[in-house]
C-alpha cells in the first residue's frame, strides 16, 4: 500500500442522532486502505450505525464521512452500496433457495448469476456445492452467516463491512471465515472494517483497531493496545468488568 | 312506504335496546345514537339527493361526488398518518378513480348521463374505494414494519426502494383485493346483493335487477385493484428519503 493512498473510509466530526437519542458523538479517524480494521466495543456503543453510515443506510446528523477522497453524500445511493458492502448482523434471508439469495445482487442490477458463479462464492465461504438448492429455512445460524457473507462478496465490493458475522458459529467455521477474510484482503486488496465482540479475534485478525464506547471513539491503534490500554475504561472492557 | 309505516320499523331498534337492558349490555346509549344518526343523515342525504336529481344540474352533481371524496379521504387519512401528502394521494386516487369509471360507464352509454346514476354510481365507487384504501393502508405499513430487515438487505446491495418494497407491496395489494374477489364468488348465492335486493323490494324486474347487481359488481372488481394499486405505487415513495434510505411512517 502506498504511503499516499487516501483511508478507505474517514470521518470527521460524525455525529447521529435519531428520535432526540444521540447514537454517534464527535467521531474523528480513519479506516486504513487494503487493511483489516476491527471495531470493538461494548453492546450499545454505536459500532453498527457506524457501519450503516458507511454503507449509506444512514446519513450522519453532522459531519463528513468520505469513501475514499470522496464525499459520501456525492456518491449515488447504489454505487455507494455496491462499493461498500455490507453483512449484516442477523443475516436477514429472501424466501426461497441459498441460490435465490446468491443471485440476489446481480438481480437487482437485472443480470442473473451462473450456475459456477455461484459454486464459487459457496466454496469460497466454505460451504459444499450441494446447498445451492437448499430452502434456507433450512440452514443452521451458521449456515445462514455463511451465506449472508457470500452473498454480499457477490457484488466484489473494494469495501466490506462486517458485523458480528462469526457469532453464531463454531469454532471450525470461525477458522474458515478468519481465513477468508485475511484471504481477501491479500488477493483483492480490499478494505475490511469487522465489528466483533471476540477481542481475541480483533487481535489475531486486524490489523488496526478502534474502541468504541457510549457512541465515541476511545482509543485507536495498532491491535496491541488491547494489551495495555491507556484508557481506564478500556481497561475495564478488556478485562471484562462492569463498565 | 308512509312515514307511518316507516316509523313501525323502529320495532327493530326496540329489539335490541331491550336485550340490552335486560342483559346489561351497555348498549342502549349508542344503539340510540346509531339510529338518530342513520335517521338524520339519510333523510338529509334524501332530500338533498332529490333536490339535486330536479335541478338537472351538473354542477350539483360535481359537488355530490366532491362532497363524496372529501368524506372518503377524511376518513382514509386517519390510517395513513405520518404517509407524506398521504390527503393528496387518497384525493388522487379516488379522483382518477371516479374518472376513469365514469368515462367508460358513460363513454360507453352503459348508463345514461344523469345525477340518479352518477351520484348512486359514483357513491359505491368512492365508498368502496375508501374501505379498500384503508384495507390497504393497514396492510401495507404492518408488511413494511414485519419485513424492515429484508427492505434493509436489499437497499444494503445496492437495490432501489422499488425493488426493497417490491414484495410487500404485492402481498398488500394481494390481500386488499382477497375481500371483494371472495365476496363475489359467493354472491347470490350466501346472501343477495344490496341494491339488487332494494329495486325488488320497489318493484323491478328482478333480471333487471341481477344486469345493474352485475354491473356494480365488476365495478367493484375493477376499484378494487385499481385502489391497491394507484395507492401502494403514490404512498411507498414516502418510505424512503432522497439517499434512499428507509424511513418510519410512525415518525
Amino acid at each position: 500500500m502506498s504511503s499516499n493512498e487516501p483511508p478507505a473510509i474517514q470521518f470527521e466530526n460524525v455525529h447521529y442522532a435519531i428520535d432526540g437519542n444521540t447514537i454517534l458523538q464527535n467521531i474523528n479517524g480513519s479506516f486504513p486502505s487494503g487493511k483489516i480494521t476491527a471495531l470493538v466495543g461494548p453492546s450499545g456503543a454505536g459500532k453498527t450505525t457506524l457501519l450503516k453510515l458507511c454503507n449509506g443506510l444512514l446519513s450522519p446528523t453532522s459531519g463528513a464521512v468520505y469513501i475514499g477522497n470522496q464525499l459520501i453524500e456525492q456518491i449515488a445511493p447504489l454505487t455507494l452500496r455496491r462499493q461498500v458492502g455490507i453483512v449484516l448482523q442477523s443475516s436477514p434471508m429472501l424466501k426461497g433457495t441459498v441460490f435465490d439469495n446468491l443471485a440476489l445482487p446481480l438481480r437487482l442490477q437485472g443480470k442473473e448469476m451462473t450456475t459456477d458463479e455461484a459454486h464459487a462464492l459457496l466454496e469460497k465461504t466454505g460451504l459444499q456445492r450441494s446447498f445451492l438448492n437448499f430452502n434456507v429455512l433450512d440452514l443452521s445460524g451458521g449456515q445462514r452467516q455463511k451465506v449472508s457473507i457470500a452473498r454480499t462478496l457477490a457484488n466484489h465490493s473494494s469495501i466490506l463491512l462486517l458485523d458480528e458475522i462469526t457469532s453464531a458459529l463454531d469454532r471450525t467455521s470461525v477458522h474458515e471465515i478468519e481465513e477468508l477474510v485475511q484471504d481477501l484482503k491479500q488477493t483483492s486488496a480490499t478494505s475490511i472494517i469487522w465489528i466483533t465482540h471476540n477481542l481475541d479475534q480483533a487481535v489475531r485478525v486486524s490489523d488496526y483497531l478502534w474502541v468504541m464506547m457510549d457512541g465515541q471513539v476511545v482509543e485507536t491503534g495498532d491491535p496491541s493496545i488491547l494489551e495495555s490500554p491507556t484508557n481506564e475504561r478500556v481497561l475495564k472492557f478488556v478485562k471484562g468488568e462492569q463498565l | 312506504m308512509s312515514y307511518l309505516t316507516l316509523s313501525l320499523t323502529l320495532i327493530f331498534v326496540l329489539i335490541p335496546l331491550i336485550l340490552s337492558k335486560t342483559l346489561g349490555l351497555g348498549l342502549q346509549k349508542d344503539t340510540l345514537i346509531a339510529t338518530v344518526r342513520s335517521i338524520v343523515q339519510l333523510l338529509t342525504v334524501g332530500f338533498v339527493l332529490k333536490f339535486v336529481f330536479d335541478s338537472e344540474s351538473f354542477l350539483f352533481i360535481i359537488l355530490m361526488v366532491g362532497l363524496m371524496i372529501a368524506a372518503a379521504t377524511q376518513n382514509a387519512r386517519k390510517k395513513g398518518t405520518g404517509i407524506r401528502g398521504v390527503t393528496w394521494k387518497l384525493v388522487l386516487t379516488f379522483v382518477s378513480i371516479e374518472l376513469l369509471t365514469q368515462s367508460i360507464l358513460l363513454g360507453f352509454h352503459i348508463v345514461p348521463a344523469t345525477a340518479q346514476y352518477i351520484i348512486s354510481l359514483s357513491g359505491m365507487v368512492v365508498g368502496n374505494s375508501m374501505v379498500l384504501s384503508i384495507l390497504f393502508l393497514n396492510r401495507f405499513s404492518a408488511e413494511v414494519e414485519a419485513n424492515r430487515e429484508i427492505g434493509e438487505l436489499i437497499l444494503s446491495l445496492g437495490g432501489t426502494p422499488k425493488q426493497a418494497i417490491h414484495r410487500q407491496l404485492i402481498t398488500s395489494i394481494k390481500a386488499s383485493m382477497i375481500p371483494t374477489i371472495e365476496s363475489q364468488k359467493t354472491i347470490g348465492l350466501v346472501q343477495l346483493p344490496g341494491m339488487m335486493s332494494g329495486q325488488i323490494i320497489a318493484g323491478a324486474d328482478p333480471v333487471q335487477a341481477v344486469q345493474f347487481q352485475l354491473l356494480v359488481l365488476f365495478l367493484l372488481l375493477s376499484t378494487a385493484a385499481l385502489t391497491s394499486v394507484l395507492l401502494g405505487f403514490l404512498t411507498y415513495p414516502s418510505l424512503f428519503n432522497e439517499r434512499m434510505q428507509q424511513v418510519s411512517w410512525k415518525q
